[in-house]
């Protein structure tokens, strides 16, 4: 379900017009860092993300992203594994 | 300190991954007691214990990244502190990890609980460059902080000292408390002046205005419920400040960067660590598969390697000489109640326990995994897979315990948050074949297929777990309708492991289970000895053997005409491995071939196989559905379950004996 192409547009389409900076995390390759901008997953989702230090204005780094499958992040020194599904829900800013 | 022969309820707070059952352990021993949190199938350990005079009482809290009522954990943290108001409440806190791990402190803070903060593992953020000045952070937080190596022993105790002055003189307590960013403040004491005298105990005012902010479900709820008339008018003002819970967490890391900006001297150097290291194979997609079948390879072969020695001293050596002495001691006594001693209790209960050597060695391996921080790995190299059956990568881990034994296997699903997710893996935990049901495959595999046999065992167990897979996939699209459940998990980093918290792990799930093997499974064996023995006192004209013969038009479509096989079988619901032990009963030893070659001798290979196949996916046994019963909180699920599992292994032996005859290999 994760790898469903179409919740995968529902999710950063919206964006990719409006604001081009920002874009999926699951779009970031291995080893790039971005700043967490917004989390649009509701309110159990952001505040679960919160307490393990994802909030926007983050700085994140992209441990593993073989492009399927779960992914692995760095945050505030904290490596954090996420579902594919949740990662296309953290909205980033690449640096 | 000298004490006043006070006794104080103190809790033991802190996010996981932070040594808090270490410190937990270290302080109470073996002096814990471990149970459930009322109402909840949430773990509960508390501990006594005396201290320079005083009566402690430690209450280790369920491990929670926050205080937000998102799980039921982070409910039972928060209720407990504020309905119970233990004296002072310990937080334990990760040196490498401080910024995310004053999160919590924040939240407690907001609670008005005394507080003492551990900081541990500063061996392992030194390691990564870091220094931390435990006296700055104690003056910037304005609350009393000790550093520690909880697993080398070092602070644990300067941190009770320091909780018991606290709590000896709490007046003394003046922490620095979160505060809400400039342009929140407004609407919350809006919100406030709103619900003005008019939340209830326990909750205080302040914190639940936040909380309201903050979007949390329970509260949300409670004040609905106290404020009929001003509840719309505190609806519309949430609704305006939506959004607002991502700037009231915002604002607590703010505020914990400026705590910690004077306390951390030197921050982590961005070297690659042993952890970025192991983890480029542990977590690989591909290789990362490849070592966690080696490791779960490695765990079955050092198991059954080291215990069956032990396991066959105990059933021969032990539990038989046992069972008869009990004859010889009641000799004089009616038959049946030497039967019911020697048969039923010694027989029954005592080859359940002669399994114990397996469990002890498996949950020594799996705690040892567990401690080094690799069972994460193994939960997000399975994510992938687990999706296919709508659940995440973390419901791989009680599947994986359930190796060992299922019912510790049910119970670990807890780690699972989504309650329907939890009830899919509890639902698939039976199907994995666990140390009961390896024993009694490798004791006959090797007498139905002689050489043959490694290859056998090994097929058994992947086509064991294609269906699961296929169980699970079919049971998510159809009863689950494509459930998604958000997988987040913290990948702690790799430490050397503990003795102590290995072997505390290895007692608690081996106690738990000899709790149940002198419980229900003793109660199902004078069950089924009762109905073996009954009328006449003989099993072959007795209402199991009944039961057996007019099973036997069914058991023929799989080959297993023989209603000794069928009791057998039956009889795999005290415990799975009772099967040997009843096979050796109604087959009676001797004649040379040994009991085995005597089975085989009945079933021809297409038979042998197919009994292999139904006894591997057969209804959980007794232990395991009152685990599923007590997690599940009735009998509508493990009644479910036992129809599901009866479905599929009645379906897969007849399909196995089928397709075998056909392909010749004997009917």
């Amino acid at each position: 379900m994760d790898n469903n192409p179409s919740e995968a547009i529902e999710q950063s389409g919206p964006w990719d017009g409006s604001r081009e900076a920002l874009k999926p995390l699951s779009d970031l390759p291995r080893e790039s860092r971005a700043i967490v901008r917004s989390l649009r997953g509701g309110q159990g989702f952001s505040t679960r993300l919160a307490g393990l230090g994802v909030t926007p204005g983050v700085e994140v780094t992209v441990l593993q992203n073989f492009g399927r499958g779960p992914m692995i992040i760095t945050v505030r020194e904290t490596r954090i594994a996420l579902g594919r599904g949740e990662t296309s829900k953290v909205l980033v800013e690449a640096l | 300190m000298k004490g006043n022969g006070a006794t104080y309820t103190l809790a033991l707070a802190g996010q996981p991954n932070v040594g808090k059952s270490t410190v937990f352990n270290l302080l109470t021993g073996l002096s814990q007691h471990v149970g459930n949190w009322p109402g909840k199938t949430v773990e509960q350990k508390s501990g006594e214990f005396n201290h320079d005079g005083n009566l402690i009482r430690l209450v280790d809290l369920p491990g929670t990244y926050s205080l937000t009522a998102n799980s039921d954990e982070e409910r039972i943290a928060r209720d407990f502190i504020l309905r119970v108001q233990p004296d002072v409440v310990i937080v334990v806190v990760n040196a490498a990890a401080l910024e995310r791990n004053l999160y919590l402190v924040a939240e407690l803070l907001a609670l008005r609980t005394p507080l003492v903060v551990g900081v541990n593992m500063v061996d392992v953020a030194r390691q990564q460059g870091m220094r931390i000045e435990p006296r700055v952070l104690e003056t910037a937080l304005g609350v009393p902080v000790v550093s520690m190596v909880a697993s080398h022993n070092q602070g644990v105790h300067e941190l009770l000292d320091a909780a018991l002055r606290l709590a000896a003189d709490p007046a003394s307590f003046a922490p620095r408390r979160p505060e809400i960013r400039p342009e929140h403040r407004p609407v919350l004491e809006e919100i406030h002046s709103l619900i003005a005298g008019k939340v209830p105990e326990p909750y205080s005012e302040e914190w639940a205005a936040m909380k309201l902010l903050e979007g949390d479900t329970q509260i949300t709820e409670v004040v609905r419920q106290a404020t009929p008339e001003t509840w719309e008018q505190i609806h519309a003002l949430l609704k305006q400040h939506e959004d607002a819970y991502l700037d009231v967490a915002g604002g607590r890391y703010e505020w914990i960067g400026r705590m910690v900006r004077a306390a951390i001297t030197k921050p982590r150097i961005g070297a690659i660590t042993l952890t970025d290291r192991l983890d480029r194979a542990a977590t690989h997609p591909f290789w990362g598969l490849v070592l966690l079948i080696g490791i779960l390879g490695l765990v079955f072969w050092l198991t059954y390697t080291l215990a069956m020695p032990v396991v066959n001293w105990l059933d021969t050596g032990v539990v038989s000489r046992l069972a008869g002495g009990g004859r010889l001691g009641l000799a004089f006594a009616p038959a049946w109640l030497s039967s019911l001693v020697a048969d039923g209790l010694i027989g029954g209960a005592g080859t359940v326990l002669s399994l114990v050597p397996i469990l002890i060695i498996f949950f020594a391996i799996l705690g040892l995994l567990e401690d080094i921080g690799y069972l994460a790995r193994s939960a997000y190299v399975m994510d992938r897979f687990m999706h296919r059956m709508g659940l995440h990568g973390r419901s791989f881990l009680p599947l994986f315990i359930g190796f060992g034994c299922n019912v510790p296997g049910v119970m670990g699903a807890r780690i699972v948050e989504d309650r329907r997710a939890r009830l899919l893996t509890i639902l698939l935990t039976p199907l994995v074949p666990c140390t009961g049901r390896m024993a009694v495959i490798t004791f006959l595999a090797p007498a139905f297929f002689g050489d043959r046999s490694a290859l056998v065992i090994w097929g058994l167990i992947a086509a064991n777990l294609v269906i699961l897979a296929i169980v699970g996939t079919l049971l998510n699209r159809l009863a689950f309708k494509g459930l998604h459940v958000a997988f987040i998990m913290e990948m702690p980093l790799y430490h050397l492991p503990n003795a102590r918290t290995i072997g505390l792990f290895v007692w608690n799930n081996t106690w738990a289970f000899m709790r149940k093997a002198g419980t229900i499974i003793l109660l199902v064996s004078l069950i089924v000895w009762a109905l073996a023995y009954l009328p006449a006192g003989e099993v072959q004209t007795s209402l199991l053997a009944r039961l057996g013969r007019w099973l036997e038009p069914a058991g023929r479509l799989m080959g297993l005409g023989d209603w000794r096989v069928i009791v057998a079988l039956l009889s795999s619901f005290i415990a799975k491995e009772n099967t040997i032990a009843v096979l050796g009963v109604l087959f009676g030893a001797g004649n040379g071939l040994g009991l085995a070659g005597q089975v085989a001798r009945v079933l021809p290979a297409a038979a042998g196989l197919a009994f292999l196949v139904v006894q591997m996916t057969f209804i959980p046994c007794a232990a395991t559905m009152a685990a599923i019963r007590q997690e599940t909180g009735g009998w509508k699920w493990p009644a479910i379950n036992v129809g599901l599992l009866l479905v599929i292994s009645f379906s897969t032996a007849v399909l196995v004996y089928q397709v075998g005859r056909l392909a010749g290999l004997g009917g």
